[in-house]
């Protein structure tokens, strides 16, 4: 495929604290335009795989590459802000909506950028929540109303690439199939990707234009690789 | 010796020990289960007591330069051990980064002080070099427990805060920033509250000294007023110091968080 590769992970090794393997020698290459679904039981390392592709937490082993170049130290929060990885129950800062996704402009890799209000209330429509929902109070929010307001704060910022760790799993179904809609369209055609982790077979056979598994720390393809992209190596 | 002080006898203290019998009686009386502490308690104060007493007759006898550093080095290491005995969350190099924050301030802190504020001479007089770090170390060891409980305290319970901002490409100094300065605060808030209130609600135990040795209010107030500033700059300089070591140390330059380091204890 000739398309721009965005995101490269070469062997990648992730060991717990006592030395158990969590991820073992992992490689991926995300592509623009691309959907990736990985799937996988409880405990096969999804989440470990998405953070230690967002740099988050320290590898024992291999490279992650952001087109095509390793990143450098003080380049982390610059790479973070271009792929963006989304924790499954994300944590807000205390206030209104609106504060929260006012908050990521005051980081110094933000700074260049305004918040864009219109922007917000279109992202927040489009997952059928109206503007008046920027008042609320965080601690009013329900866990799928957070992980609404996670994702809007995150789409804002226009990263090329997410990372999200099940952001569905505590919406329900009508939200669902919008955050879904969204998330396609989105990454559209263009410059950009996603990697989404989820449990639901189902889910990952709707979104994925590929689709992987992970298990007891090891990744393989899926086998229903429905758009022919690359896969992993 | 006629000093400006009624001397105290063995049978005086002994004395004043029948008044711990209250604490015990109360223990007893309502079940509190504090007696075998409580005796404890009192038999250490009384053996510590009287070993700092020997010690320090002999040091003060000896004046040595390097006897009063070896006790001044003593001192800190105990302080900075004992900053991390009262944390509840613990990591690799945490006692070194205490010890090192404890030393490096109150030493600073009491050179300024026997050099340059009091102006002793020679600078190794114990009698001022030896309490005036002990006021310091106190208060300094308080203020670095509890900025240290702190701030693990903080990263532990907003973990998810901490790595959110991380994710949305906060620099390790961005996404700590919150965590620090709470914890910065809590080691300095208790010597800040204590300078409001000093002479109003109570009267800081050197001072009571003094006044009890028969020293002239005023000069024992100026010798306070000095100690409460020595106390409060050196509280400050350890916490910002133990706190931004333990940053160091929990945050890489990859902006990494690196929250498996905690232990609790």
């Amino acid at each position: 495929m000739a398309e721009p590769l965005l995101l490269e992970a070469e062997e990648l090794v992730r060991r717990a604290p006592d030395g158990t393997v969590l991820i073992d020698r992992v490689s991926l290459v995300v592509r623009a335009g691309e959907r990736v679904g990985i799937e996988g039981p409880t405990g096969a390392g999804k989440t470990v795989l998405l953070r230690a592709l967002a740099l988050l937490d320290p590898v024992a082993d291999g490279r992650v590459r952001h087109r095509g170049d390793a990143v450098a130290d003080r380049d982390v929060p610059r790479f973070r802000s271009r792929v963006a990885y989304l924790h499954q129950s994300p944590a807000l800062l205390e206030g209104t909506v609106e504060e929260s996704l006012r908050s990521p402009f005051e980081l110094a890799v933000h700074r260049d950028r305004a918040f864009d209000r219109d922007r917000a209330v279109e992202l927040l429509a489009a997952l059928g929540r109206g503007a008046s929902f920027l008042a609320k109070q965080r601690d009013d929010l329900s866990g799928g109303e957070r992980q609404v307001t996670a994702l809007v704060r995150l789409l804002q910022l226009e990263p090329e690439v997410v990372l999200l760790d099940e952001p569905t799993a505590a919406l329900d179904p009508e939200t669902t199939s919008r955050a879904e809609n969204l998330l396609v369209r989105w990454v559209g055609g263009g410059e950009r990707a996603c990697v989404w982790v989820s449990h639901d077979p189902a889910q990952t056979g709707r979104l994925a234009t590929r689709r992987l598994r992970v298990e007891g720390g090891r990744l393989s393809e899926d086998g229903a690789d429905r758009a022919g992209g690359e896969v992993a190596r | 010796m006629s000093a400006g002080y009624l001397e105290l006898s063995y049978l005086q203290v002994g004395g004043a020990a029948l008044l711990i019998l209250v604490n015990g009686g109360i223990s007893l009386a309502l079940r509190l289960d504090l007696e075998k502490r409580l005796l404890l308690a009192a038999v250490r104060t009384v053996v510590q007591l009287l070993l700092i007493g020997l010690v320090l007759q002999w040091v003060f006898s000896v004046s040595r330069w390097y006897v009063v550093v070896a006790l001044m080095l003593a001192m800190a290491l105990i302080a900075g051990v004992a900053a991390v005995r009262r944390t509840g969350r613990r990591y690799p190099g945490i006692w070194w980064n205490a010890v090192l924050s404890v030393w490096a301030s109150s030493w600073l802190i009491t050179a300024a002080a026997l050099f340059g504020i009091v102006d002793v001479d020679p600078w190794f007089t114990p009698q001022y070099a030896i309490p005036l770090l002990g006021m310091i170390l106190g208060n300094t060891l308080n203020g670095i427990s509890l900025g240290l409980d702190r701030l693990g305290e903080e990263l532990t319970g907003r973990r998810g805060e901490v790595e959110g901002l991380l994710a949305l490409g906060a620099t390790r100094w961005e996404a700590a920033r919150r965590p620090v300065r709470q914890a910065v605060r809590t080691g300095t808030v208790p010597i800040v509250n204590t300078m409001m209130v000093v002479g109003i609600v109570s009267l800081p135990g050197m001072m009571t000294g003094q006044l009890l040795a028969g020293v002239d209010p005023v000069q024992a107030v100026k010798y306070q007023v000095v100690i409460m500033f020595l106390i409060a700059s050196g509280t400050a300089l350890g916490t910002v110091s133990v706190v931004l070591l333990s940053y160091r140390r929990l945050f890489n330059p990859r902006h990494q968080f690196l929250h498996g380091l905690f232990r609790k204890v």
